[in-house]
This record gives C-alpha cells, structure tokens and sequence, in this order.
C-alpha cells in the first residue's frame, strides 16, 4: 500500500469520516460536491490538518496516528501538491522554483539544477530559455506546467492534485491534461487527484473515490463507478441522470412510480438505479401521450446554459418524490423558447425506455 | 491646566459674546471695539491681569491677547499680522518691527527680567550659587544662545566666567523649566517670573550676577494700528502704576 | 509643493554654503543621518517581528496590541516625547530603576534621540511590513511545505524575499520619518549641538535668530527627503501619486 488512509475529523456540523487505500503507481480520483470533505482530505494528507481519530500512512511510513501521538509535519512527509493555482515563487526563476524542492532535501545545488532543466525540458520542450525566466513572464498553463515539474522534482511518495486544470482556459486545459496523464499516471506517480470533472477522473485515475457529506459515497475502478453510477452525486458528476429503486417485474420500481429501462443482471427484488442522460429527456408542458414509456411530473427548479444546449433541473412538485430533485434534461435554446417557461413551472420529462440503463446498487 | 482651562472658558465666552456684539456695532460702532495685542508668553499672567483692569476702565472694548515666542511675533507682525500693541521679551526681537518701520513711535522699556537658577522644590542638589552650575555631576538645561534666555545666560557667563556644563540648548524658556520641574535636569536657567508663574512647581534660586543681563522688554503701537488711540491706552495703562503692581507681583523689574 | 516652492523662493542662495557648511548644521546633519539610521534599523530589529505576529498569529487581543502600536501614528510627537519622559526619565517608572540601579539616566543623550526616533517610526514600518505579509499570505509557504522546506528555510528563502519591497518602502518610510522628528525629541531628549540637536531642532532654532540659516536647512531636510524617496521608491507612496 502506498496510502492508506483511515480518519475522522470534526469540525462544527461538518464530520469526514473516510477509509481510502491506493496502492504503488495508483492514481486516486476524489468526486464529490463542494462541501464533500474533499479539501479536508487534502489537509489530512499533507498534514495541514490534523484528524481527531485514526491514521494516514505514506508509502509505508506513518505520517498521522492519532492514538500513537504521531504527528510529522508537513515538510517531511514526502506529500507534494500541486493546486489550481500555480503559485510559482515570484522572485525566483523557473528552474529555481523546480529545483526548490530537491535542494530543500539537501540535493548538491549543481545536481538540483540538473534535474530542473531536465524536468522543465520534459514538461515544456518547446519553450527555449523557460529556465531562466521568471513566473510573471509565462502564461498561465506554462506556470502550471513547470508547477506540476516542481512538484515531483523532489520524487514525493505521494502527490496531491487539487483541481489542477479547473483554473486553466479551456485551451490549455487538455494539453495539461495529457501532461498529466504522462507524468504521473504512465510514470507511475502515486497521486490523489481532486477534480469536480468526470472526464479529468476518466482520463488521469485509476479509480475513483466518491465523497458525499464527509462520507465515501461509492468507489471502485474509474469506468465502473462513472459508468454505472449508484448514487445522485456521481450521476450528477457522471452528467447523469438517476433514479433509485426496487427492481421487480421488469420495472425499477420507485416509491408508487415505475420506469421502464435496460436492465444489466439486475436480481428480482433488489436494490437498483436507473440512469440516462439529460440529452434522452424531452419536455413537455402538456402531459404527453405517446411512445415514452417514463413520463414524470415535475416542476422546472433552474435553467442553465451550458455551451450550445441548455439544462433544465427539475425539482419535485409539492408532495413529490425526492429522488426527482436534480434530474437533468438538455435541451436546444430554441425549444426552451417554444415552451416559454421559467422556472417555478410544471413540465413532464419524458424518457424513452431504450434510453435508461438499470444498474444494481 | 488650571491656566488651560480659564483660557478655554475664556475663548468660549468671548466667541458667545462676539455675535451679539457685532450686530450690536452696527447701531453703536464707537461701543464695540478689540484691541489686539501681541504679547511674549512670559507675559501672560500680567496682561490677563491687566485685560480686566483695561476692559473695566473702557467699556465696550474687547482685548484680545495673541501670546507666543517674541520673534515668532515678530514676523508675523512683519508678515501683515493685524496687531495694534506690540510686548516683546527683547530688544533685539522689537528691532525686527522697527526695522521694518513698522512701529508708530520709538519702542519704550516696560519692565525688566533677570534670571534665577530653578531647582526642584526643596533644591535637593543645594544649589546656592550661579558657580554651582559648572559642577559636572549637576545636570544643567539652558536656554539656546539664539533665544533671550539663552543670550543673557551666556553673557554672565562669560561675565563671571563660569563655564556651564549643560545637558541640553532648550529652544524656549518654557522647554527649560519642563526639563526641571519633570525631574529630568537638576536646574535650569529661567526667568524669576517663570519660577514665579511655576506655582512651586520648581524653586527659585537667586544670585547677584544675574543683574549684569538684565533682559528689557518694549513695548510699542503697530504702525497703521487699527484702533491706535486704544493702543495708546493700553501702553500707557502698562506703563503706569496699574501696570508696575500687577508686573512687580510677577517678578518683572522697574526699567 | 508649493510649500516648498516659497522656501526656494525665499532661500539666500548666496549665503548658501557658509550657511550649510557650518560646524552646527554640518554636526545636526551628521547626527540625524546617524540617528535615523541606528532607529531605522531599530524599527526593523523590534517592528520586524511585531508585524509578523501581527499578520500572522491568531491569538486575542490583536487588535488592542495593534492599536496600540499604531498609537504614535496619531499621537502628536511631542505627547509621545512626554510619554517617554515620564516612562524613561529620570523620575520615570523605569527610568527612576535605571538610576538607581544603574546609574543610567537617558534623557539629554543621543539614545534618547533614538529611542524618540524609534517610537514615533515604529508603526509606518509595521503597518507597511504587515501590509505585505497580509498581501504574501501563507499559501507560498505551504507550498514550499510540500516541497520539503522547514518552517525556517520557507520563512527565510519565501517569505522574507515576498515581503522584502513592503519592509523596504517601511524602512524609508521610517527614515524619512526619523530625519523629520522633532516634538518627541525637544521634550525627551532636549537639544545639545552633537549630542542631540537634531536637524529639524536646528532649523526651529536657527530662525530664532537668523531665517537665511532656517531656510537653507530646510532645503537641506528637503533635498535629504527627496533622495531617500527616489533611492527607495516606496510602492505605497507610488501607488497615491
């Protein structure tokens, strides 16, 4: 095990309560919605907070038992970070920054060096004379990248990702994003990686970890648990819709509503979810007739642009059933004008069976 | 403080009576009239004395004292300030304004001050003669030779030829006596009127040298003086008997 | 400016060196150069650590502490002089201890200059120093963490290089600030050629007697200004201009 985590921590109304393991050269996706205890975590790790209960070891080592009194400090746990911002050292070069880190574990100042400018030549091969130049002088995915070469230039057994690519504009973002694959995932760098991104967790981690109110929600290999969501949060991570229910009679059976879907060696009587798209519902102001088998009744919570569709989220009517609060539909901006609705209406979402997937939960 | 306090009073009464009174001047403007009168600061104590003598004997006129250093007065009478009478603390201050031909008539002597050796209450050190002074394990203050109290004393040190070891040149007398009466410095040289106007703060100590810089001060009306005849008034009332008593109480000598 | 301009306009520009170049102001200068400097660095020695205490700890009672050191900001000098008279004098809470025990007495000596200096220049380089503190923040610091640096090494390779421009524009500040002291010093530490006639004494002085003199030392103090703001540009002056 290169990590082996098991805390908990109180804060006020707010408790993380986790168990979370990744073994050597694994990289470790925390999903969850803001408030989730994923910060927290990342101040567990690299020792910014200290836990009420329970232990972390790294790589081995016990860096936190809080029953044995065990403590290390940030400094010498061998846990780097690389965070949305870069925070480069202002006053130092490029190659300084990078080559902080060895020096600060008493690496020979021409060695250090070294292996900044062979590391910043990996992570940005075509920028001539980067070493030299200050932070203000490189873009802002340039600073990224030498702050991803700074933080495993002193080879931590452990590197935390705090939402690395949330802060770049969207054309830097998946040239970082393929750096990062490189770098750490093929280079077999153990890491946690924090991200709000289902596609980040998809392409960087070999599992995922899902937190939801300071708890793991759900975790397992990254495919699995995106693909087959079990939980609200990771369908709504997942860009998923997905309702909960009892599997009987061919139909996902929720609370005295039915849907009908594609179920996938789902067992008669168990515990199941149903999940699809937003991109498969279509709305209605009138309760449709017709082919969809899965027509709900809601009532229209918000609409958000999101690029060249629009989300609507539902939410229940009075005396409705919780699990529609949150569902998803993506529509076109011409169809929301042709309903002209505004959120506070009625609507039905209407759901073809072909395009449900039932999962066991 | 207490001084502190009736100034203020003072300050508060007469800007309550000043409204009133000006719109009283427009129906009787020989009643309401202010003389002002440029004053050095040792002068205090007599000409708040002798501003009620003054307003008594001519009702309706008002006296306002301006008092401070004798040659920040100077320039500012120099510099256009609207001064009727003009009370400096030496003559080498009132030679400022008559230089500048800004005086009515030749200034005249009022009164004389000398110096006295301020002590702690109960002198403490035993301080009995202006020698005394050169012991170097005596903390002496002085006044700046640039200032009166600085030029007097270094004329009757050099008179007498005792060389004063001193601590600190104090840019005014006031600076001086502060330095004595916090405990701070051993003795001072001051004006017997500020170790009078002290209230026991610090204890006088006389010596017969202190005569040979006698310090003058003149007095004169301001050229062009807004209300010259009051000016010529308040002169003569300083001048007079009224004036002798209230400046003789004080300390200051006869010219 | 205009000030200023009026004391160019009145200055006797030919009397100008005999009245520079005299042993009094030559001797003032020299010791407000002095002074300034030693209380400068005075104000680094015991305000440097104050204002990281300030900006970074989370203990009660801060804001008292800071307002209390911020006190003297708006203090006329010359209540601040008193303060210390009667703290530091001879009849002073501590300054009578000295006395007797010592045999030390302050007032009336260049230490008490300094000490004046110190006291009434201590809160632009503490406000200036907490303000790049505040700016720097801690986030580089727990980087530099992660990379391996103690809390020693991250202070001294991170932090003091962040916040070296605030306490750079703090210390000129407080020079500037020195070199201009006058209230504190004429109550606590009086006025002594070489000893404790400072250059701002020396001009109250000289225009007792003799303004031409006043006048050239004050374009002395400010040409003297005028070159500690161009040597140390500092950025919060920059940023009201």
């Amino acid at each position: 095990m290169s990590l082996d985590l098991a805390v908990r921590l109180d804060r006020g109304s707010f408790s993380l309560e986790v168990a979370v393991a990744a073994e050597p050269g694994e990289v470790l996706a925390v999903l969850g919605p803001n408030g989730a205890g994923k910060s927290t975590l990342l101040g567990v790790l690299s020792g910014l907070l200290r836990p009420d209960a329970g232990h972390v070891r790294v790589g081995g080592r016990t860096v936190t038992d809080v029953e044995a009194g065990v403590f290390v400090p940030p400094h010498r746990r061998g846990v780097g970070l690389l965070a949305q911002q870069a925070l480069l050292f202002p006053h130092m070069t490029a190659a300084a920054n990078v080559a902080f880190g060895p020096r600060a574990h008493g690496v020979p100042r021409r060695e250090a060096e070294d292996r900044a400018r062979a590391l910043l030549a990996d992570v940005l091969p075509d920028v001539p004379g980067l070493a030299d130049r200050r932070p203000a002088q490189l873009s802002g995915g340039q600073q990224q990248r030498v702050a991803l070469a700074r933080a495993i230039a002193p080879d931590p057994e452990l590197l935390l990702l705090d939402e690395p690519l949330a802060a770049l504009d969207i054309d830097a973002a998946p040239a970082m994003r393929a750096l990062l694959r490189r770098m750490i995932r093929e280079g077999k760098q153990t890491a946690v990686l924090v991200t709000h991104s289902a596609l980040d967790a998809l392409v960087l981690a070999d599992r995922v970890v899902v937190l939801g109110r300071g708890r793991v929600v759900e975790q397992g290999p990254t495919r699995e648990v995106l693909g087959r969501p079990r939980s609200a949060f990771t369908a709504r991570i997942a860009g998923l819709d997905l309702i909960p229910g009892t599997w009987r009679a061919g139909m996902l059976h929720a609370g005295d509503r039915m849907v009908a879907g594609m179920a996938e060696s789902v067992d008669e009587g168990g515990s199941a979810v149903a999940v699809f798209p937003p991109s498969a519902v279509a709305v209605h102001v009138e309760e449709p007739t017709g082919s969809p088998r899965n027509v709900l009744p809601v009532r229209l919570a918000s609409i958000e642009p999101r690029g060249d569709v629009v989300r609507l989220r539902a939410a229940p009517r009075p005396g409705g059933p919780d699990w529609l609060d949150g569902l998803a539909a993506d529509v076109t901006p011409a169809a929301v004008a042709d309903l002209a609705v505004e959120p506070g209406a009625d609507l039905w979402f209407a759901v073809k069976a072909t395009e449900v997937q039932v999962h066991p939960a | 403080m207490k001084r502190l306090l009736i100034a203020g009073v003072a300050l508060v009464a007469l800007a309550a009576c000043s409204s009133p009174s000006q719109s009283a001047s427009t129906e009787q403007p020989a009643e309401s009239r202010t003389l002002t009168v440029f004053a050095a600061a040792s002068l205090t104590e007599s000409f708040n004395a002798l501003e009620q003598t003054f307003e008594q004997q001519n009702p309706g006129v008002d006296v306002v004292l301006s008092y401070g250093g004798s040659s920040d007065l100077a320039q500012q009478i120099v510099n256009g300030a609207p001064a009727d009478v003009f009370a400096a603390a030496s003559d080498s201050t009132m030679k400022t304004v008559t230089d500048a031909q800004l005086t009515a008539a030749a200034p005249t002597i009022f009164a004389t001050n000398v110096l006295q050796i301020a002590t702690a209450p109960g002198n403490p050190k035993g301080v009995a003669a202006f020698a005394d002074l050169a012991k170097p394990d005596l903390k002496t203050v002085v006044c700046a030779p640039q200032v009166p109290c600085g030029a007097a004393t270094a004329k009757i040190e050099q008179s007498t030829g005792v060389d004063i070891p001193a601590v600190s040149e104090e840019p005014d007398v006031k600076s001086v006596l502060a330095k004595v009466s916090t405990g701070n410095a051993d003795a001072g040289l001051v004006y017997v009127t500020d170790v009078n106007a002290s209230k026991g703060q610090v204890q006088g100590v006389s010596f017969p040298e202190s005569s040979a810089a006698k310090t003058n001060y003149p007095i004169a009306v301001v050229k062009n003086a807004p209300q010259a005849e009051l000016a010529q008034k308040w002169v003569a009332l300083v001048e007079g008997q009224d004036g002798a008593n209230i400046l003789g109480a004080q300390g200051f000598g006869r010219p | 400016m205009l000030p200023v301009l009026g004391l160019f306009q009145r200055a006797a520009w030919a009397r100008m060196p005999e009245l520079l170049l005299s042993d009094a102001a030559l001797s003032a200068l020299r010791l407000s150069l002095e002074t300034a400097a030693i209380s400068t660095g005075l104000c680094i020695l015991l305000g440097g650590p104050l204002a990281v205490v300030l900006a970074r700890s989370a203990m009660p009672g801060l804001r008292t502490v800071r307002s209390i050191v911020l006190l003297p900001l708006v203090l006329p000098p010359v209540v601040g002089g008193l303060a210390l008279l009667f703290l530091l004098g001879r009849t002073g809470l501590v300054g009578r201890q000295l006395d007797l025990w010592f045999g030390l007495t302050i007032p009336f000596t260049t230490a008490a200059v300094v000490l004046a200096q110190t006291f009434v220049a201590m809160p632009f380089l503490v406000v200036s120093l907490e303000g790049a503190l505040r700016t720097a923040g801690r986030r580089y610091e727990s980087v530099a963490a992660t990379l391996g640096a103690s809390p020693a090494l991250a202070f001294r390779r991170i932090t003091i290089p962040l916040v070296l421009p605030g306490l750079m524009s703090g210390a000129v500040l407080a020079f500037a600030r020195c070199m201009g002291e006058f209230g504190a010093t004429i109550a606590f530490a009086g006025s002594l050629q070489g000893t404790t006639r400072t250059l701002p004494l020396l001009v109250y002085q000289e225009r007792e007697v003799d303004v031409d003199g006043a006048v050239a030392l004050s374009l002395l103090l400010v040409v003297v200004a005028v070159i500690v703001i161009i040597v140390g540009r500092p950025r919060q002056l920059e940023g009201l201009s």
